[in-house]
């Protein structure tokens, strides 16, 4: 069984580079002033950004706990803001033919048609293309980019960004901080329910380019949303970032759900800091699946502010060669009564390797919180490597947490029962995969799970001789 | 060559990566419409004999020959000799968790249709169900996991539920009634008789006579130190029932 390298095929190619602004290679105060111009932004924002950098350039890199692939990252060598100088259409007509085509083959404006309530499509630096159903207007709902949003909606955007996660939080999010372009500002008003979901889609078309989307999502109270997220980029040879910030906040009794499905070449550094505030009997759901990236770092968070808050990270990571898959989950109890619950599942083929951290906080001034957090790793070959680094930190008796892990590996044996049935061992094996993540898979929307379980086959089927 | 059996021909296997022989000339054929069993003592190579056939790479064919219907089974990967109509029920089924009985089954069906052909799913349900009928195998049975928590019972009816649905030219039984009470025998029994055909044949291993009142064989063939030592009648088997294991390996193992 020997593995080869993955096929992000379906998102590996790319549109010659046609940009009217280009901030350039490094990263200086000029970058962000040229960033900062082009958006028209208020002082304050330019003030934000400064501060940011310096936050930044302070930090040392993590390499005492993470993985020391973070050293090659050139930050000089990067760069930090592509455009086509177009505010986003409306009407996916409008939008510049390469960029259309892009989204088109990635199968978007189809799922938009089926499916959605709403879509942005983000290419490089700025959105393309920004569209939310009338009816979900009408009722006061807000999706736009972030750019918009910060000029358009000053007075609920301030109110909240940068404030669950700040930016000297670590490197990256002081990074992203400094130079972040696009991402999704959405506000859903008090009792207001979004039936289907909201989608953002982000596309790196450009070599030696960093994309660092910024999204900030507020429902109010009794409001619902679910949002997901997709991401592909073309395979090059050089290393592309991608450091994004996401930040929720679910005001009383609101949902939050959350859904990734991260496909990035493997060229990527995919490095990202999620969390959200959760109020009085609010939940937030992380549903996140990392496939794709050659380093991800991403602990998606809830900090469980208001009594009876609850918290939920459900994870799924498969590592294949030349990649590395660090995820895991961070619950913060605040509040009495809070509840969290993580399940984890890593998938380690060929020399993949699949990392677990997970963080829960339950201090001892408060009572009757409950975590649970299971984390199972599956091995396919014998060079395939996984870690778990769980810490549950749990003060005071009044609490209930229940933490179990598990390893295992695809047997031989195993293999042979269904190849003796008639199956081929790519198909065997990606049967066995499938069936281990099963149970999660089934948290994702339909017309995920189905792009999902294909793009475990492809990995599987990829991944035998 | 016979192109109306599955023909063993002086079989000689070791464990893979080692000296160690366990079949040592063996020689066997089972014509299409037979059903033959083998019976003998523990360690006599009866299981490897089934993962051999099977394809099992924990074992190397060092001579010899295994065809079914004249093509030569040893040259096909293992899921190519259960494609081509090679079927072996496990002594100890393997679990898949989070993989249904249903999906497996459709998954196995689905490998056996040319590339770009897709299963008749409603067929496929319909058929199922009415094996499992047969058997007397609940409907919820399909969206549990294959073999995941089952019973030593449960197992072992799955395995002649698959082999119902896969519908193979030939099938090995190994140690099927190893862990049945004798309800679950009789409703084993039943679906295996239920498969007899005369384009089917049948060799059912097994240690204790038992079995052999419910699947009645028409050959018998006696298994010692990697070899058939002995070849009867149904009746061979009543005899060996009332001398034991030790007559076999005293008086007909050549010394």
């Amino acid at each position: 069984m020997e593995a080869v390298s993955i096929d992000q095929s379906e998102g590996d190619f790319s549109y010659p580079e046609d940009y009217a602004h280009d901030a350039g290679t490094g990263l200086n105060e000029g970058t962000i002033d040229y960033i900062s111009e082009i958006k028209k932004e208020a002082d304050w924002i330019r003030e934000f950004r400064k501060k940011a950098l310096k936050v930044f350039n302070d930090k040392p890199m993590p390499t005492h706990w993470a993985s020391e692939d973070l050293e090659n990252i050139v930050f000089q060598n990067i760069r930090y803001y592509l455009s086509k100088g177009q505010t986003p259409s409306r009407n996916w007509d409008e939008v510049p033919d390469d960029v259309k085509e892009t989204f088109e083959r990635l199968g978007i404006p189809e799922k938009e048609r089926k499916f959605l309530a709403g879509v942005e499509a983000q290419f490089d630096s700025e959105a393309a293309y920004s569209n939310v159903k009338i009816e979900l207007e009408k009722e006061g709902v807000i999706f736009v980019n972030s750019t918009e949003g910060l000029r358009e909606h000053p007075e609920i955007f301030r109110k909240w960004f940068g404030k669950v996660i700040p930016t000297g939080d670590n490197k990256f999010s002081a990074l992203n901080s400094a130079v972040f372009s696009g991402g999704s500002f959405i506000y859903v008003p008090p009792g207001v329910k979004v039936k289907h979901p909201l989608q953002a889609y982000f596309r790196i078309n450009a070599e030696n380019f960093g994309q660092f989307e910024r999204t900030l999502i507020i429902v109010d109270e009794g409001a619902e949303v679910t949002y997901m997220e997709g991401c592909t980029a073309p395979k090059f040879e050089t290393a592309t970032l991608h450091s994004a910030v996401v930040e929720l906040v679910a005001m009383k009794d609101a949902k939050i759900q959350y859904i990734t499905v991260q496909n990035w070449s493997n060229n990527v550094f995919n490095l990202v800091t999620k969390r959200g505030l959760a109020h009085e009997n609010a939940e937030i759901r992380w549903i996140d699946c990392n496939i794709g990236s050659r380093l991800t770092m991403k602990y998606p968070g809830v900090i469980m502010k208001g009594r009876k808050a609850r918290g939920e990270v459900i994870s799924i990571a498969l590592a294949n060669d030349g990649q590395h898959q660090d995820t895991g989950a961070k619950m913060i109890h605040a509040a009495d009564e809070t509840t969290s619950n993580i399940v984890a599942k890593s998938i380690s083929v060929g020399k993949g390797r699949s990392t677990y951290r997970g963080q829960v906080h339950i201090p001892k001034h408060l009572k009757g919180c409950k975590n649970n957090t299971e984390c199972d790793a599956l091995l396919i070959n014998s060079s395939s490597r996984t870690d778990t680094y769980p810490a549950i930190t749990v003060r005071g008796n009044q609490h209930a947490t229940q933490h179990e892990a598990s390893v295992s590996q695809v047997s031989e044996d195993q293999i042979f029962y269904m190849k003796q049935r008639g199956l081929s061992e790519g198909e065997a094996m990606s049967l066995s995969v499938n069936g281990f993540v099963n149970d999660l898979v089934r948290e994702f929307p339909m017309e995920y799970s189905v792009e999902l379980k294909r793009l475990i086959d492809m990995e599987m089927e990829d991944s035998v001789g | 060559m016979s192109n109306n059996s599955l023909q063993i021909t002086d079989l000689h296997a070791k464990v893979e990566g080692t000296e160690v022989e366990i079949l040592k000339g063996l020689t066997l054929e089972i014509p299409k419409g037979e059903v033959h069993a083998i019976m003998g003592p523990n360690g006599s190579g009866k299981s490897t004999l089934s993962k051999v056939m099977a394809g099992n790479e924990e074992y190397e064919v060092t001579s010899g020959s295994v065809t079914m219907d004249g093509e030569d089974l040893l040259a096909l990967e293992i899921d190519e000799r259960s494609r081509a109509g090679f079927f072996l029920a496990f002594q100890y089924p393997h679990e898949i968790p989070g993989v249904s009985n249903a999906n497996f089954l459709r998954a196995a069906r689905q490998a056996r249709l040319p590339k770009g052909e897709e299963i008749d799913a409603i067929a496929f349900y319909k058929e199922m169900y009415e094996k499992m009928d047969l058997l007397g195998i609940d409907r919820k049975f399909t969206g549990r996991s294959v073999n995941d928590g089952f019973s030593g019972g449960e197992k072992k009816r799955n395995e002649i539920l698959q082999m119902m649905v896969l519908e193979p030219k030939y099938a090995v039984l190994d140690e099927t009634d190893s862990g049945l009470d004798i309800d679950a025998l009789k409703i084993v029994s039943e679906g295996v008789n239920a498969m007899r055909s005369p384009e089917r044949g049948f060799l059912v291993i097994t240690h204790y006579q038992r079995l052999l009142d419910y699947i009645i064989p028409d050959v018998v063939h006696v298994m010692a130190d990697g070899r058939i030592v002995k070849t009867g009648g149904k009746d061979l088997a009543l005899e060996l029932e009332e001398k034991g294991y030790d007559w076999v390996t005293q008086e007909l193992a050549p010394a």
